[in-house]
C-alpha cells in the first residue's frame, strides 16, 4: 500500500527514470564531487541504514522460528540432532505414551483457559467500557486505576496470588470466613478441581485493564452523529448499544479474541510461577507452554526431554497460531472494507 | 434521561467495585510489607502495629535486590536504545524511500508482531551457546532488541511517512548528506513516535521472564522476575520479607505509572489500536 506522500518523497532509483520535474531539479542540481553519483550514494545510504535493522532480525527472530521447523523433522540426542526422520517425531506426540496423553491434557486446559478468560476477562471488560464511555464522574481515575495491574510484571502477580490463595494464612480464606462463608474456603491452587480456573482468574485480575481500554477506545470511536440520530428515532440506550454500538465494535472485538487466543496458547509465566513447570497438582494446570519447555529442557521430576517432540509441539502452536491470526485478519479487512 | 440518571448510581457502583478488587490486593500488599511475619497471619486486613522499613533493607541487600536492579536496568536501557537507533534507521529508510522490495521488506519486519519468538527458544538457545553468548547479559539485549524492533519499524515508518516531503528536498538542495538530513532534520521530528515505541517496548522487557530463564544461571547475572523466583525459594516461610520483595519489584514501574499512565496505556495498547 504506497503511501501517496511517500511517492512524493519518493527518490529511490526506480523513480528517477521519470521523476516530476521538481523533484528531478533538486536531484540532479549537485552531483556528488567525489564521483559517486547521487543516486548511487543514496544506494549506499539505504543499505546502512536497512542492514542493521534487517541483520539483527533475521538472525535473532527469523533463524530461530524457521530452525524450530526444521528441527522438528530429526531425531534428537540431548541437544545433538541426529538423522532426518521426517514426521516422525509428529507420529510420536500424537499417538505415544506419555505424549499423546500429555499433549491432549495440555491443550484441553489451553481452551479452559480460552473460554473461562473470555467470559470473566473480555465481557467484563465490555461492560466496564460502556460504564466509562457514558463519562462518569472519575471516568478517568477508573481508567488509570483499572489499567495499572497491566503493568506489573506476571512474577510479581503470580507469587503475590499465590501468598493470598495459601490454604491456611491467604486472605482469600480468611475474608471467606469472616463473611461467614467458611464453608467454602479451600485450597484454590492445590485442589485439581480449582486450581486450573483459579490461576485463570488470576491471570484476569491481571489482564482486565486491557480490553477495557481497547473496547473503550472503540466506543468513543463511534461518530456522535449515529448515535444522536438513533436517539432521534426513539431508540433506548439498549437499543442504541445493541445495534449502532456493538456493530461498528466488531474491530475491537476481533482483535481482542485474537489477542486472548494468542495469550491463552502461549500462557507459560503464571502456571510456571505458581504450579511449576510439571503444572502441578497432578498436571491440572499443565498447558502447551509448560509441555513445550519440559520437551526443550527437561523436567525436573521425570528427567524425560525430547527436543525432536518439543520442536513439534512448537510448530503445532505455530500452525494454529498462524492459522487463527490470518483468518482474524481477513475477517478484519472485510469488514473495514463493508464499513467504508 | 430519566432512565439514564437511574442507572448512574448503580454504574458507579460497579466501577467503584471494580476499583476495590484492583487496589486493594496492592494495598495489602504493600501493608504487608512493613509487618512482621506472625502479624501478617493475624492481622492481614489492618495496619501495621509498627512499620517496620528494615524489610526493605533485608531485601535490597540480603536478598540481592540491588544487584537485580541494576541488572534489569542495564539489560533493559541498552535492548531500549538498540531498538531505537536501528528501528529508527529502518524506519526512515522505509519511510522515506521508494526502492525495489520497500513493502516486502516492510512485511517481513511486521510479520514478527504475530510470531511469538519463544516458539523458537531451542534454535535460539544453541544460536546463543555456539555464539558463546550463554549466560551473558548479551544474550538477552539482543533477542529484546531483535524481537522489539518489528515495533519500532511499523510505528517509525508510519511517522515518517507522513512527514512533508519538502523537508528533505529542501536539505537536499543544500547539500546535506543523507546522514545528516536524517539525524539533523527528520529524526528530531519523530521525537512523540520514538517515545511510543520506547514505552511499548519498556514494560515487556523489564517484566521479562521467560528468556532470563533460558539464558542465565548465574545468580549475578539475574534479572529483577528472575530472582524474585530464587527469593521466593529462600525466604518462603519468610511473609514479610516476601511481602516487602514485591513491592520493592512493584515499585518503580507502579511510580513511573502514576507519573505517566496516559504515555502507558497508549503505548502497551498500540498494537491493539490503530494510531
Amino acid at each position: 500500500m504506497p503511501g501517496s506522500n511517500r511517492s512524493a518523497a519518493g527518490s529511490g532509483p526506480r523513480r528517477a527514470e521519470a521523476p516530476p520535474p521538481s523533484v528531478a531539479l533538486t536531484r540532479f542540481a549537485r552531483p556528488r564531487s567525489r564521483g559517486l553519483t547521487r543516486r548511487g550514494s543514496q544506494r549506499l545510504w539505504l543499505v546502512i541504514f536497512l542492514a542493521p535493522a534487517t541483520a539483527l532480525f533475521a538472525l535473532f527472530t527469523t533463524y530461530p522460528i524457521v530452525s524450530a521447523l526444521v528441527y522438528s523433522l530429526y531425531r534428537w540426542e540431548g541437544i545433538g540432532r541426529r538423522e532426518l526422520v521426517g514426521l516422525e517425531n509428529f507420529v510420536r506426540l500424537f499417538t505415544t505414551f506419555p505424549y499423546s496423553q500429555l499433549l491432549l491434557n495440555a491443550f484441553w486446559h489451553n481452551v479452559v483457559v480460552f473460554v473461562v478468560t473470555m467470559l470473566a476477562q473480555n465481557v467484563v471488560a465490555l461492560g466496564l467500557a460502556l460504564l466509562l464511555a457514558r463519562g462518569p464522574w472519575g471516568a478517568k481515575v477508573y481508567r488509570v486505576i483499572f489499567f495499572l495491574p497491566v503493568t506489573l510484571s506476571l512474577i510479581i502477580v503470580g507469587f503475590l496470588w499465590a501468598l493470598f490463595l495459601n490454604p491456611v494464612f491467604g486472605i482469600v480464606n480468611q475474608l471467606l470466613a469472616t463473611l461467614g462463608l467458611a464453608a467454602l474456603a479451600r485450597p484454590w491452587l492445590g485442589d485439581t478441581h480449582t486450581a486450573l480456573v483459579t490461576l485463570t482468574l488470576v491471570n484476569a485480575w491481571r489482564w482486565l485493564g486491557f480490553p477495557t481500554i481497547v473496547f473503550l477506545a472503540g466506543i468513543n470511536a463511534v461518530p456522535d452523529e449515529y448515535l444522536e440520530a438513533a436517539r432521534l428515532d426513539g431508540a433506548t440506550e439498549w437499543q442504541v448499544t445493541r445495534h449502532v454500538v456493538f456493530p461498528l465494535l466488531a474491530s475491537a472485538v476481533t482483535i481482542i479474541v485474537l489477542l486472548t487466543f494468542i495469550g491463552s496458547f502461549n500462557w507459560f509465566e503464571l502456571p510456571y510461577i505458581v504450579q511449576g513447570v510439571s503444572g502441578g497438582p497432578n498436571r491440572s494446570t499443565d498447558v502447551l507452554g509448560l509441555f513445550f519447555y519440559r520437551m526443550a529442557f527437561g523436567e525436573v521430576d521425570t528427567g524425560l526431554q525430547d527436543i525432536g517432540v518439543g520442536s513439534a509441539i512448537a510448530v503445532l502452536m505455530f500452525i494454529l497460531l498462524v492459522t487463527v491470526s490470518v483468518f482474524a485478519a481477513g475477517w478484519l479487512r472485510r469488514r473495514e472494507v463493508e464499513l467504508a | 434521561m430519566t432512565k439514564r440518571t437511574l442507572w448512574m448510581p448503580l454504574g458507579q457502583l460497579v466501577l467503584a467495585l471494580n476499583s476495590v478488587v484492583v487496589l486493594v490486593p496492592l494495598l495489602i500488599m504493600m501493608l504487608s510489607a512493613f509487618k512482621n511475619t506472625r502479624e501478617i497471619f493475624q492481622n492481614a486486613f489492618g495496619l501495621p502495629v509498627v512499620w517496620r522499613w528494615e524489610n526493605f533493607t533485608r531485601v535490597w541487600v540480603e536478598a540481592k535486590f540491588a544487584l537485580y536492579f541494576r541488572n534489569s536496568v542495564v539489560i533493559t536501557l541498552a535492548s531500549i536504545v538498540v531498538i531505537l537507533v536501528l528501528g529508527a534507521m529502518a524506519g526512515y529508510a522505509l519511510g522515506r524511500f521508494r526502492f525495489g522490495g520497500n513493502d516486502l521488506l516492510y512485511l517481513y519486519f511486521l510479520s514478527g508482531l504475530m510470531l511469538p519468538l519463544r516458539l523458537g527458544i531451542i534454535p535460539l538457545f544453541i544460536l546463543m551457546r555456539n555464539l558463546r553468548l550463554l549466560d551473558t547479559p548479551w544474550a538477552l539485549i539482543l533477542t529484546y532488541a531483535a524481537s522489539g524492533l518489528p515495533s519500532a519499524v511499523f510505528i517509525l515508518t508510519g511517522f515518517f511517512r507522513a512527514l512533508p516531503s519538502d523537508l528533505d528536498s529542501a536539505a537536499r538542495i543544500d547539500g546535506a548528506s543523507e546522514w545528516l538530513i536524517y539525524r539533523r532534520v527528520m529524526l528530531p521530528l519523530v521525537r512523540p513516535a520514538l517515545i511510543i515505541v520506547a514505552v511499548y517496548n519498556l514494560i515487556p522487557i523489564w517484566n521479562d521472564f521467560f528468556f532470563p530463564l533460558v539464558f542465565i544461571h548465574s545468580d549475578r547475572l539475574k534479572t529483577v522476575p528472575l530472582g524474585m523466583t530464587a527469593f521466593f525459594g529462600q525466604y518462603y516461610t519468610d511473609w514479610a520479607t516476601l511481602f516487602a520483595g514485591l513491592t520493592l519489584a512493584a515499585l518503580p514501574v507502579v511510580a513511573l505509572y502514576v507519573l505517566l499512565s496516559q504515555h502507558f496505556i497508549r503505548g502497551l495498547t498500540a498494537g491493539a489500536l490503530k494510531g
